[in-house]
């Protein structure tokens, strides 16, 4: 695989190979937040601090313990542990912080463990064989992405509770169509680059 | 077969990445749950400096104020209400359900929910500054049943401790075994107020239970124990109401104290009273003879026991029946209907509520019905 400059990996991770529009990864929480645009935002913002961190704490165990030690097929308990670790300390620094944003996230914040966005990043980081950079690059690349995919969800939900919905579609299954509708339009970012 | 070494690699991997990441968290932790000291205000009387990140419940504690705590903080027993006066937050999910909704607006806390975070101010009930730590010695210890005992403990020299018939004390043990913490329950006092030097409980042995295990099988005759007193507001109310009192199995305790109590201030005969007491089998019921002593000596007190399964070779004079089968029975028998009465219940969640419901439907108030559930 030819190397991907920097810049056009993050602006490729961003839009063209978003990671919840292109990958379909991290749509639980996803719908469950977007419809209040504060904690999108704010979750947003935690998806994209624990992607870099979870990417700039993976590389290095990667490519310095699991590649020399012959032991790649740990890469899933490895990360997983990584994720736990970066969520659990993200949730104690949000509870400083800012107490409104933690009680709006209630049980989404520890459940960005279980967010398949974040392990599907650093996979793609190993699979597709990226340096440190460019690993720091497509996890913050992604988190943006996933960011701006919530918040346009979030926008887009305030004015469809102001519409009329069908009864059996209010919810998750109008979300869902609303996502739909935006990876059909972010598609057509696709013919600029293509990063895989 | 797989090599050992492999073995051995991949748990030091693994267990390599967890202790870098265990690191990680707890060099976070001493820097963001650092709030250094904060003022905590109570009731607009007592300042004190204490050291925050930790919750309001063991910060008051650490301060000599306890609150009531039937659970020992775990968030489930909704005893350690307290109002705070400062801003700390939204109710959390873990509070609301013990809260009323004045209590919300109230801003009323589960002192054990709550952290400490910056200066906090609180109002509490005067009578909680007399809740003390109590370091007792075990007296002794005595069988009542095949699971019940009577724990009798000496109260420490110049303790002064004063409480009302009813009240109850945390008994706090330590860590053992595979009980890593230090655990509180609560157990009504059996004993009188009257006896100034002493303590009694009566504890049954919970299978699986924390307190009761380590009280069972390792306390022992001369060891120290620490109580935190005394707690609660079940108490006898100064009327001339009939007292339909229902306590089985080691729901006796605060029964024995408020009938001790009422006889030693010479008023046990003064008021109808009605005591309901009962177990499964004969060899769970003790006491008898004292209570039996109780209602021949006056005439006013009724002792009412009952056996629901009398065991194989026991001996049980009635017919067996289930105590609350009991209690309804005697209300349509024997406790006139026109009578002013109050309803006195002590024991599991669901025969309180099955004795509620007796009473109620024989014209009882609920305002009228004080209880102490166990937790």
């Amino acid at each position: 695989m030819s190397y991907v400059d920097p810049i056009t990996l993050l602006f490729a991770s961003i839009f063209t190979s978003n990671i919840i529009l292109a990958n379909f990864l991290g749509t639980c929480s996803f719908i469950a937040i977007s419809k209040d645009l504060g904690s999108s935002n704010g979750l947003g913002i935690a998806v994209i601090v624990v992607l870099v961190l979870s990417s700039a704490i993976s590389w290095p165990i990667l490519h310095y313990i699991l590649i020399p030690w012959n032991m790649i097929y740990l890469d899933l308990f490895a990360y997983i542990i990584v994720v736990a670790a970066v969520v659990q300390a993200l949730e104690m620094i949000i509870e400083r912080v800012s107490p409104a944003l933690y009680m709006s996230l209630g049980i989404y914040l520890p459940l960005i463990v279980a967010n398949c966005a974040i392990l599907g990043v650093v996979l793609f980081m190993e699979i597709r064989n990226y340096d440190y950079v460019q690993a720091l690059i497509f996890g913050l690349g992604s988190g943006i992405g996933w960011w701006l995919a919530i918040i346009l969800a979030a926008a887009m939900r305030k004015k469809i509770d102001k519409s009329n919905v069908p009864a059996g579609l209010k919810g998750p299954g109008i979300t869902l169509i609303t996502m739909g509708l935006m990876a059909m339009a972010f598609v057509g970012f696709s013919g600029i680059l293509r990063v895989q | 077969m797989f090599p050992l070494s492999t073995l051995a690699a991949q748990a030091l991997l693994i267990g390599g990445v967890s202790v870098l990441m265990a690191v990680m968290i707890s060099v976070i932790d001493s820097i963001v749950n650092n709030y250094g000291d904060v003022q905590l205000d109570i009731n607009g009387k007592k300042q004190v400096t204490v050291k925050g990140g930790s919750k309001l419940l063991g910060t008051l504690a650490d301060q000599g104020i306890f609150l009531p705590s039937a659970c020992g903080g775990r968030g489930s027993c909704g005893a350690c209400k307290c109002q705070v006066k400062s801003d700390v937050g939204p109710h959390l999910p873990t509070e609301v359900p013990y809260l009323t909704q004045q209590e919300l607006r109230e801003n009323v806390r589960l002192a054990c929910q709550v952290k400490v975070k910056a200066d906090i101010g609180i109002q509490i009930p005067e009578e909680l500054f007399n809740i003390k730590k109590l370091s007792c010695t075990v007296e002794s210890m005595t069988n009542l049943t095949y699971d019940i005992k009577e724990v009798r403990l000496k109260l420490p020299e110049g303790s002064d401790l004063t409480y009302t018939a009813g009240q109850y004390g945390q008994i706090e043990v330590p860590a053992y075994g595979g009980i890593r913490e230090p655990s509180a329950r609560a157990y009504s006092f059996a004993s009188a107020p009257q006896e100034k030097d002493t303590l009694e409980f009566l504890i049954r042995l919970v299978p699986g239970g924390t307190v009761t295990t380590y009280v069972h099988k390792f306390l022992k005759v001369g060891d120290k124990i620490n109580v935190v007193a005394p707690v609660g507001d079940f108490r006898v109310h100064d009327t001339q109401a009939a007292m339909i009192c229902v306590g089985g199995g080691s729901g006796m305790a605060p029964f024995r104290s408020i009938f001790r109590d009422m006889e030693a201030r010479g008023v046990l005969g003064e008021r109808d009273i009605w005591y309901f007491f009962g177990g499964h089998s004969v060899k769970d019921l003790y006491f008898m003879d004292w209570l039996k002593e109780l209602a021949a000596k006056y005439e006013r007190f009724h002792f009412i026991p009952a056996v629901s399964e009398p065991g194989p070779g026991e001996v049980w004079e009635g017919k067996p029946a289930r105590l609350i089968d009991v209690l309804a029975e005697r209300f349509k028998t024997e406790i006139p209907r026109e009578l002013a009465k109050e309803g006195y219940l002590c024991g599991s969640p669901g025969m309180l509520d099955a004795s509620m419901e007796i009473m109620r439907k024989n014209g009882m108030t609920d305002d009228k019905i004080y209880f102490d559930k166990f937790a």
